[in-house]
């Protein structure tokens, strides 16, 4: 058992991309945790799709050891972090675990916006914090511009940021120093007290089952132990305990000021939730930990199997999928036109592309997405409220009094030079302005928006009209009413549901123009001409027209080659494929995302 | 007697079009002794394994089939009249290319029993025989034409329109002129940009501007068939068009469903054989097929047709002729022959299927409603 003064638990955050798996590869490097030869990059980001993608998703724990100058060996438990905005989540979680945070900022960027955010995160879980600036060997590195600039927007004390290269090691050294000495230890912690131990965070794991992260505050936790989960009321035995080095190693006992895991036999990852408080079922502590807010999900698209016979596959895929992920939600759904599915609930869009990246490539399920949506609450003249998920369940316009819409509060920061194009693309997606400061040559923009707006394409908008020197966090604020209509999409004289949204009445023409417009590229030419509307309730507010096809036809022919043939009509088999039936029309795939997509 | 047609490829060319896709190759010499020798033995090798068929055409094709020498070509009849008997009314035709070089071996072709010749013209137009990448002017293929008409009972002539920037009144023009040549068979085939070919990688790199868009070569199509209506030379497949009485024997066989023997680098056969059609195919590289047929070891590879197949190939191929395809004869049934008949693009005549005039151009799109 370690002293808690010899404990240092940390989180290391920052804006995505700045560097925090890469710093904890060389911490864990420099402690010898790792065996040289074991090392990899971005060690710690083990699932297939942060390897590819070379980003955090889920946030990891180490227990690393550091003789420090004084002396004396201090146990360093070090929380590695996602950078991007889907996962704030798990960020602010983490922090709840521990004491400090390590802020990394890359000194050839400077201050961005999970940096601002990450660091409002720690001040509210009052940690202390050590700025990080990091990347010092880059050419454009600017490592005392940016610690000027962590102190002006972020208000911050910076003067003595440590200066690193986690690619080169740089300042390593320094860094775990400054963790011994600048952030604090556990502030309590009895060993003898009664077991009050937070549910950090929790795993499925497919040979263990469930594994649950745990932060002991006070008693002391071992195998065999039988516990109870405070707010679940489920109690387990203990088969094992241990910390992460960063392999699973099994340790005789968990103590005050201590990070590990524990695995009790527990089925679902859905039996534990995250916040709870553990404690012993024979003496249990007298009051629970406040607990963590839930996440929730809050953007929503219908996933429906390509192939209707995959569809109970897709269902064990996502049961599976949510074994480990208790922030996707599913239920099934049912769309006249693209057959069973089920409506998802994600963090973000980023959340959405893993979860359907993973049923692809891991589960091998052809997919078909249909627009990302957000959660209208539909007042009724009868003064209930509905929550509406998917659009085409909006009822009888005669029976609603009021429509209401999630707004949030984005903050943008951007250099001067763009934020005209920022400024316009706010307005247009019906922002209003809350705030707009000035530090050096970038601008920070504080914009009330409709959720609505922003999920689908907005993020990338925004870096394709700052060419990508923009960065974006935003946070829920809560729901306001607004003129809200749902703007039903026809082909060939018939309703697609999956093409169904919400907007706002103002801009409604315009976007029924834009999807009619794209539906027409979209969709191919048929052997008739195909009406394409855009309506509200029954009147048609856009309108295009696709020509029918007029010549498809191979005009060589191969002497006796009629393998050529055989050829085409494989291709044309698997078109089909690619294809959905409406009537007499085939709509393909991907044009239920794709016709969202607007170019202004 | 069953009735069979005889392909012989001839893979070799003077330059290679940009925008062919067909077997066909630029070498500096080709040993033309060796290359009869090659095409007596198969002919030998087929007649033992199908002897009781009577020859009703023989078609030489390529490449470039007027670059073989006369002695060549009368090895390859020689050969076949010995192995099989040759109807009375048997069709032998040679693809040639319409330059003076080759204009002076036509006695020696027809001298060899070629009686019909098939002459690649491709345009009438001096800019854009060069665009094409052909080595004649139009002045040459006609000279070459007329010679070919003094020589030859039937000589026909293919065009290639839907070319770079050419306009319906160009083509209106250019069709016009070509349909008073006085051919009784004519060719007309719209540009295809095929994967692989010069022009295909053209096009990839954004390349080929002034390509008709699907409108404009309906409109190019629709002229076609409007012309050469009038001119007594209507379309009896997608893109040929003779005088009735004129049309490709040999051609007709493989939309109908003959049997017909492939001899040469890569050709195809489809032979019937105890109720089963099976397709063959030879190795298509020139000198690995030589090599193959000198050494008998495996020229080809063949392989039977499910009666699915083979009814899958009769629809793709015998829709493409006016005559349409008597559905008795095949073991598939089409589907949505209701929706099709009710849009107007197909007819049903008894069990006969054919597409109607709209549905013509739209074959490919027909093929997929009836088939996939
Ligand atoms: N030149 C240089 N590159 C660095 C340094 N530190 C990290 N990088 C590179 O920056 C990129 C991002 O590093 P990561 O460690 O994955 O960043 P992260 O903050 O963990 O990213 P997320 O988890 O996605 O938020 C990688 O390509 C690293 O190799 C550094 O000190 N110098
Ligand atoms: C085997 S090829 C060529 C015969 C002969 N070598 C010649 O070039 O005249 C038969 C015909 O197919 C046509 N053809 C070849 N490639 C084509 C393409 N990519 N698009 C349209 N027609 C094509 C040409 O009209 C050509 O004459
Ligand atoms: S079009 Fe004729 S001449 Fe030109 S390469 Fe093809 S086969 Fe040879
Ligand atoms: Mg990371």
């Amino acid at each position: 058992m370690t002293e808690l003064a010899h404990i240092r638990n940390f989180s290391i955050v920052a804006h995505i991309d700045h560097g925090k798996s890469t710093l904890a590869d060389r911490l864990i490097q420099l402690t010898g945790t790792v065996a040289e030869r074991d090392m990899k990059e971005q060690l710690l980001d083990a699932m297939d799709i942060e390897r590819e993608r070379g980003i955090t998703i889920k946030a990891n724990t180490v227990r690393i050891e550091y003789p420090a100058r004084d002396g004396h060996t201090y146990v360093l438990n070090l929380i590695d972090t996602p950078g991007h905005v889907d996962f704030a989540y798990e960020v602010s979680r983490s922090m709840r675990a521990v004491e400090g945070s390590l802020l990394v900022v890359d000194a050839s960027q400077g201050v961005e916006a999970q940096t601002l955010a990450n660091v409002y995160t720690a001040i509210e879980a009052d940690h202390e914090i050590v700025p990080v600036l990091n990347k010092v060997d880059l050419p454009a590195a600017e490592p005392d511009r940016v610690a000027e600039q962590i102190e002006d927007v972020i208000g911050i004390e910076a003067h003595d940021a440590v200066h690193i290269s986690a690619k080169t090691g740089l300042g390593i050294p320094e860094v775990l120093e400054a963790i011994v000495t600048r952030l604090p230890p556990p502030h309590s912690g009895d060993r003898a007290a009664p077991l009050k131990a937070m549910l950090v965070d929790s795993k499925y794991d497919a040979y263990l089952g469930v594994i649950v992260i745990v932060r002991i505050i006070d008693g002391v936790l071992k195998k065999g132990d039988r516990i109870r989960m405070m707010k679940t009321g489920g109690t387990y035995d203990v088969d094992d305990v241990g910390v992460y080095r960063p392999a699973m190693t099994a340790a005789a006992e968990l103590g005050p000021g201590e990070i590990g895991y524990l695995n009790a036999s527990i089925k679902q990852v859905r039996d534990t939730r995250v916040g709870d408080t553990i404690t012993h079922e024979k003496r249990p502590c007298d009051a629970p930990l406040p607990g963590f807010k839930p996440s929730i999900p809050v953007v929503f698209c219908g996933l429906f199997p390509v192939d209707a016979n995959d569809f109970n596959d897709m269902r064990d895929a996502m049961e599976k999928l949510a074994l480990n992920d208790a922030s996707f939600t599913f239920e099934m759904e049912t769309s006249a036109a693209l057959g069973f599915g089920f409506r998802c609930g994600f963090l973000g869009l980023l959340h959405l592309e893993v979860i359907r990246d993973r049923l692809e490539r891991e589960y091998d399920i052809d997919l078909i997405t249909t627009a990302p949506s957000v959660i209208y609450h539909i007042h009724q003249r009868d003064g209930t409220m509905t929550e509406l998920h998917n659009p085409a369940d909006f009822p009888d316009p005669g029976t609603i009094d009021r429509v209401e819409e999630p707004r949030i509060k984005a903050t943008i920061l951007v250099p001067d030079d763009y934020l005209g194009d920022v400024l316009k693309l706010c307005q247009d997606r019906r922002g209003i302005q809350m705030d707009l400061t000035y530090a050096g040559s970038r601008a920070m923009a504080v914009y009330d928006l409709p959720l609505n707006e922003v999920v689908f394409d907005f993020y990338d908008r925004l870096k394709s009209v700052t060419k990508g020197y923009a960065s974006f966090d935003y946070q829920m604020i809560g729901y306001r009413e607004d003129t809200l209509v749902k703007m039903s999409i026809l082909v060939n004289d018939e309703p697609v549901d999956a093409l169904s949204m919400m907007v706002h009445r103002d801009r409604a023409e315009m976007r029924g123009r834009a999807m009619c417009e794209k539906l027409k590229e979209l969709i191919p030419r048929h052997m008739f001409k195909i009406p394409i509307q855009a309506a509200i309730g029954g009147r048609v507010i856009a309108r295009e027209t696709l020509s029918a096809m007029r010549k498809d036809v191979t005009a060589k022919c191969y002497g006796g080659d009629a393998t050529r043939k055989k050829k085409l009509l494989e291709k044309q088999k698997a078109g089909k494929k690619k294809m959905r039936q409406f009537g007499k029309v085939e709509i393909p795939q991907e044009a239920f995302i794709n016709a969202l997509k607007m170019d202004g | 007697m069953r009735r069979i047609a005889l392909y012989v490829h001839w893979p070799f060319c003077q330059a290679k079009c940009p925008y062919c896709d067909f077997n066909s190759h630029v070498v500096r010499q080709v040993d033309q002794a060796a290359w009869r020798d090659a095409y007596a033995s198969e002919i030998k090798r087929y007649s033992s394994n199908i002897p009781e068929v009577e020859v009703g055409s023989i078609f030489f094709g390529g490449g470039t089939p007027s670059l073989m020498e006369a002695e060549t070509v009368a090895s390859v009849i020689d050969g076949a009249q010995r192995a099989w008997r040759f109807a009375n009314d048997v069709e032998i035709t040679l693809e040639a290319n319409p330059t003076s070089v080759e204009a002076g071996r036509f006695r020696g072709y027809r001298a060899a029993g070629v009686n019909r010749v098939s002459m690649g013209i491709q345009a009438l137009d001096d800019g854009d025989l060069a665009r094409l990448g052909r080595l004649h002017s139009v002045s040459e293929a006609r000279a070459a034409f007329d010679v070919a008409q003094e020589t030859f009972g039937r000589v026909s002539f293919d065009l290639i329109y839907a070319r770079q920037d050419q306009s319906p009144a160009a083509w209106e023009a250019e069709l016009t002129r070509a349909l008073g040549m006085a051919a009784d068979h004519l060719s007309l085939y719209q540009l295809t940009i095929e994967d692989g070919t010069a022009f295909g990688d053209r096009l990839a790199r954004g390349g080929l501007a002034g390509l008709p868009d699907e409108d404009r070569a309906a409109d190019l199509w629709d002229i076609t068939q409007n012309l050469t209506e009038a001119a007594g030379l209507p379309a009896y497949e997608v893109s040929n068009h003779a005088r009735p009485g004129a049309e490709s024997r040999h051609n007709l066989t493989y939309w109908t469903g003959g049997d017909y023997i492939g001899i040469g680098p890569g050709a195809h056969g489809r032979v019937t054989q105890d109720g089963t059609r099976h397709a063959t195919e030879a190795l298509s590289a020139p000198l690995a097929w030589l090599f193959a047929v000198q050494r008998r070891t495996g020229v080809e590879t063949t392989a039977p047709l499910t009666p699915r197949d083979a009814a899958e190939e009769r629809l793709m191929m015998g829709l493409r002729v006016h005559a349409g395809v008597d559905l008795r004869q095949i073991d598939y049934r089409p589907r949505n022959l209701d929706v099709l008949q009710e849009d107007g693009l197909i007819e049903l005549d008894g069990p006969v299927l054919r597409l109607s005039r709209k549905g013509r151009p739209l074959l490919n799109a027909i093929l997929r409603e009836l088939m996939v």
